[in-house]
């Protein structure tokens, strides 16, 4: 299940716990987090069986690769305990909190996730969390918060509650979001965590949300929130690097092979030292290109 | 006996119908003898009636064989009112010998089943409450189903001899000059009622539309026709097709086209010149989509689309992505009206689509197709028969036709709902998967391992993850689980058939 470490996080499926085909068909459309919700998408009459369902779907279905998510519900709900015990039984890579407003949230959901792994006889520490920001004063908390725990793997954006809580509500430009985007971005950035981006629900504006897309990955988000398995392709278009990048970044890797091979602590391309975030870049893009299938095997850039 | 599929066949009924078991896909270059049909000569002035009740007592008899097409689909009301009169008339023993049976045929087919008004039925296919009639063992003799190929083939040879077809028609003249493209309930081509119109002795037009004569054009001509029947409406044109076709919004579907679109675009055949057939339904009309751009991306041009056509096709022949358009059925309005104004768009016979016993037959010229699958097992013989309950629900179609395409692509789901599309063993074989090259899952992709030079173009192809079919088996009964066996009883209900004349498999009656 997961690691920490670097990993692609440029698509976040939301998929509804309690719709069965869409749990089973989860896992087909290369989605680099799959997260099961058990909030908002589920009715109070469905909130057990949805649990039960995403459970047996964990034990189950093949996901691949993709880092598995849940979105519990929070712990002013009945469901809250439940829900981590079951996911956390099951082997969930993940914990979303929803409506994360302090740190402390983060910390009790810690010490129950713990208490869960001890019961279950988990790997203490093997559940990781994320949370979400969908207020004012989660906004304004979000650096304590994304650091509140070694657990967490990163921080999302959630527009719909947030704007509603601002008195606003979304316009297509983004203007009342920007300070919020910046703001979740920094805190995930000083934490060293992912940080996600709201979804962007009008199916039938593929230019709006092309835009929306360019601009939050300007920005720097790992990636975003999807609603529908066909944003997919779309996000991962905005996220492909040029051939350009590509050929730049498979030098950089090349040069710190040859420093490898020479025991230089020193690495050096056309004659000038490489800094370590053009290193990290490097390897990013690198990373990128293999995923988009813009490279082969050895990392050469494939013509198209 | 079995045959060479391994499909256990009842001996006494291949003995009493004189049949031979499937050997082979490959059809060989034998000499065959056509016949020919009865002509009552006349002049053709008094051919003009208005009544079906008429037309029927002078044509059809106790234990004759008669004809109706399908091209209405579900908007067909002239089944139906013939079936009535000859019902009513107290006619017996009857062969039913349609092109295939529509939903809207169900009721009547039973009653007259029922009332010994028919007692044979051969058929492309059945669905519905027909289907599970026959299935439970509604109909004494077994049903025979054959391809729209093999129905042509069936036809010439003389295996089908049709006494009297009964062929609606949205305009006809008084002599009986028809085509499907001008009047109210319009449906295109009339390529599988070219057959009957060509074949049978007694050929009767049920039309709402007499226009002055000469009609044209004329796909049926006055030479074939006997009686002329003026009725009130022919059929309800909303319910013939879908009148504008929409592209799936599927996400499965969708990733499923793309992935069939990669097969082609990678595949050897994708080239200048290269011919297709895609059929209706949401991940066909998809792949159209996806093949337009690759078509544009790579400059290529396509000789010819061919099969059942929907406006996507007629589209890229607008766009002059297609050169030709061979149409034996239209899938919607579209399709249809563009048969009337596009003189690219040619509208062939069933026989010159895909009679095996030919001079050249359209789809042996065919490079790829996309076919569907109610099952498709390890050794990628295909079901579009049966469903998983063993109940007849479905039609051989063109499949094992357009299946002898140099690349044949099967495309479904790896399982729908609870119940795999991939299996250890399909319920009932109707086209061998001698003749299946690719199965196109949401998870990956099948090559049949007799296809070494689409292995290797396969192999690497970023997004196609490559699979064996015994993969994509245990992948879905590991999703879905292992089904209890059906059951049946050893009573045959249906033979099917190869598009040959062999018997591929044979259905049985279900237990309950």
């Amino acid at each position: 299940m997961a690691e920490n470490g670097e990993r692609l996080r440029r698509t976040m499926m939301f998929v509804p716990g309690n719709n069965p085909a869409m749990v089973k068909d989860a896992g087909i459309y290369g989605a680099d987090s799959i997260m099961f919700d058990l909030e908002d998408a589920v009715s109070m009459a469905e909130k057990d069986a949805a649990r039960d369902l995403v459970y047996e779907a964990l034990q189950t279905q093949d996901y691949g690769d993709a880092e598995l998510v849940v979105r519990i519900n929070g712990d002013d709900t009945p469901y809250y305990h439940n829900d981590i015990k079951a996911m956390v039984k099951a082997g969930i890579d993940v914990i979303r909190l929803p409506k994360t407003e302090t740190a402390d949230m983060v910390k009790t959901l810690e010490k129950d996730v713990l208490a869960a792994e001890k019961e279950f006889g988990r790997k203490e520490g093997s559940t990781h969390l994320m949370a979400a920001i969908e207020s004012a004063k989660g906004v304004l908390n979000a650096p304590a918060i994304a650091a509140a725990s070694d657990r967490m793997i990163g921080i999302a954006l959630s527009a719909e509650d947030y704007t509603t809580d601002m008195k606003t509500h979304r316009y297509p430009d983004g203007a009342e979001l920007q300070f919020a985007r910046n703001m979740v971005l920094h805190a995930a950035r000083a934490a060293g965590i992912a940080a996600f981006d709201t979804v962007f629900t009008n199916m039938d504006d593929t230019e709006g949300f092309y835009r929306e897309t360019r601009y939050i990955h300007q920005l720097g988000f790992d990636g975003k929130s999807l609603v529908n398995p066909r944003q997919i392709a779309m996000v991962n278009k905005v996220y492909e690097p040029t051939e350009k990048e590509v050929e730049n970044a498979k030098n950089v890797i090349n040069a710190i092979e040859e420093a490898r091979i020479k025991g230089s602590g020193v690495i050096s391309m056309n004659g000038q030292m490489v800094d370590r975030p053009v290193v990290l870049r490097a390897q990013r893009v690198m990373m990128l290109a293999k995923a988009s299938h813009l490279v082969d095997e050895e990392g050469n850039y494939i013509e198209k | 006996m079995k045959n060479s599929v391994g499909r256990e066949l009842p001996d006494d009924l291949m003995k009493q119908l004189n049949y031979e078991g499937f050997k082979s896909t490959e059809i060989g270059e034998p000499e065959v003898q056509r016949v020919a049909p009865k002509v009552h000569v006349s002049t053709g002035d008094d051919k003009l009636v208005d009544s079906i009740e008429d037309v029927v007592k002078k044509t059809v008899k106790d234990g004759m064989t008669i004809s109706f097409h399908h091209h209405f689909r579900n908007g067909d009301f002239v089944f139906n009112e013939v079936m009535r009169v000859i019902i009513d008339q107290g006619i017996k023993n009857l062969t039913l010998a349609p092109s295939s049976l529509t939903g809207v045929m169900n009721d009547i087919v039973i009653e007259a089943i029922k009332k010994g008004t028919i007692t044979n039925i051969t058929s492309s296919g059945m669905r519905g409450s027909l289907g599970d009639f026959v299935s439970h063992g509604g109909l004494k003799n077994p049903v025979i189903f054959r391809s729209h190929g093999n129905r042509a083939r069936a036809i010439e040879h003389g295996d089908i001899k049709i006494d009297v077809a009964f062929l609606g028609v949205p305009n006809a003249d008084k002599l009986g000059n028809a085509n499907g493209m001008q009047g109210d309930a319009v449906f295109g081509s009339l390529g599988y009622a070219l057959m009957d119109a060509q074949y049978a002795d007694n050929v009767v037009l049920l039309t709402d539309n007499i226009m002055p004569y000469p009609n044209t054009p004329a796909s049926i001509k006055q030479t074939q026709v006997d009686y002329v029947v003026k009725v009130d409406k022919v059929g309800d044109p909303d319910k013939i097709g879908s009148g504008a076709t929409r592209f799936t919004k599927d996400p499965k579907e969708l990733k499923i086209a793309s992935m069939v679109n990669d097969v082609i675009v990678h595949s050897p055949y994708f080239k200048d010149g290269f011919s297709f057939q895609t059929g209706s339904g949401g991940a066909a009309l998809a792949v159209t989509r996806y093949l337009r751009q690759a078509m544009i991306d790579n400059q290529i041009k396509a000789s010819f689309a061919l099969g059942g056509i929907t406006k996507p096709t007629t589209d890229l022949l607008e766009e002059g992505l297609v050169r030709r358009v061979m149409d034996v059925q239209d899938f919607d309005k579209g399709a249809a009206d563009s048969m009337h104004t596009n003189p690219n768009q040619q509208e062939i016979d069933a026989s010159w689509y895909a009679d095996p016993d030919n001079k050249g037959a359209m789809v042996d010229q065919l490079d790829v197709v996309i076919l569907s699958a109610l099952e498709i097992d390890t050794d990628f013989n295909v079901n579009v028969m049966t469903g998983s309950d063993g109940v007849i629900r479905g039609a051989v179609g063109g499949h094992q036709d357009a299946a002898t395409a140099k690349l044949t692509i099967i495309s479904a789901p790896l399982v729908r709902g609870r119940i795999a599309t991939v299996v250890p063993k399909v319920t009932t074989n109707v086209t061998p998967g001698d003749s299946v090259d690719v199965l196109v899952t949401e998870y990956g992709i099948a090559i049949n391992p007799k296809r070494k030079d689409l292995q290797k173009a396969f192999a690497n192809l970023p997004g196609v993850p490559v699979y064996t079919i015994e993969e994509l088996q245990q992948m879905a009964e590991k999703k879905v689980g292992k089904p209890k066996p059906l059951e049946f009883t050893d009573r045959t209900v249906a033979l099917v058939e190869y598009r040959d004349g062999s018997i591929i498999d044979a259905i049985n009656e279900v237990k309950d």
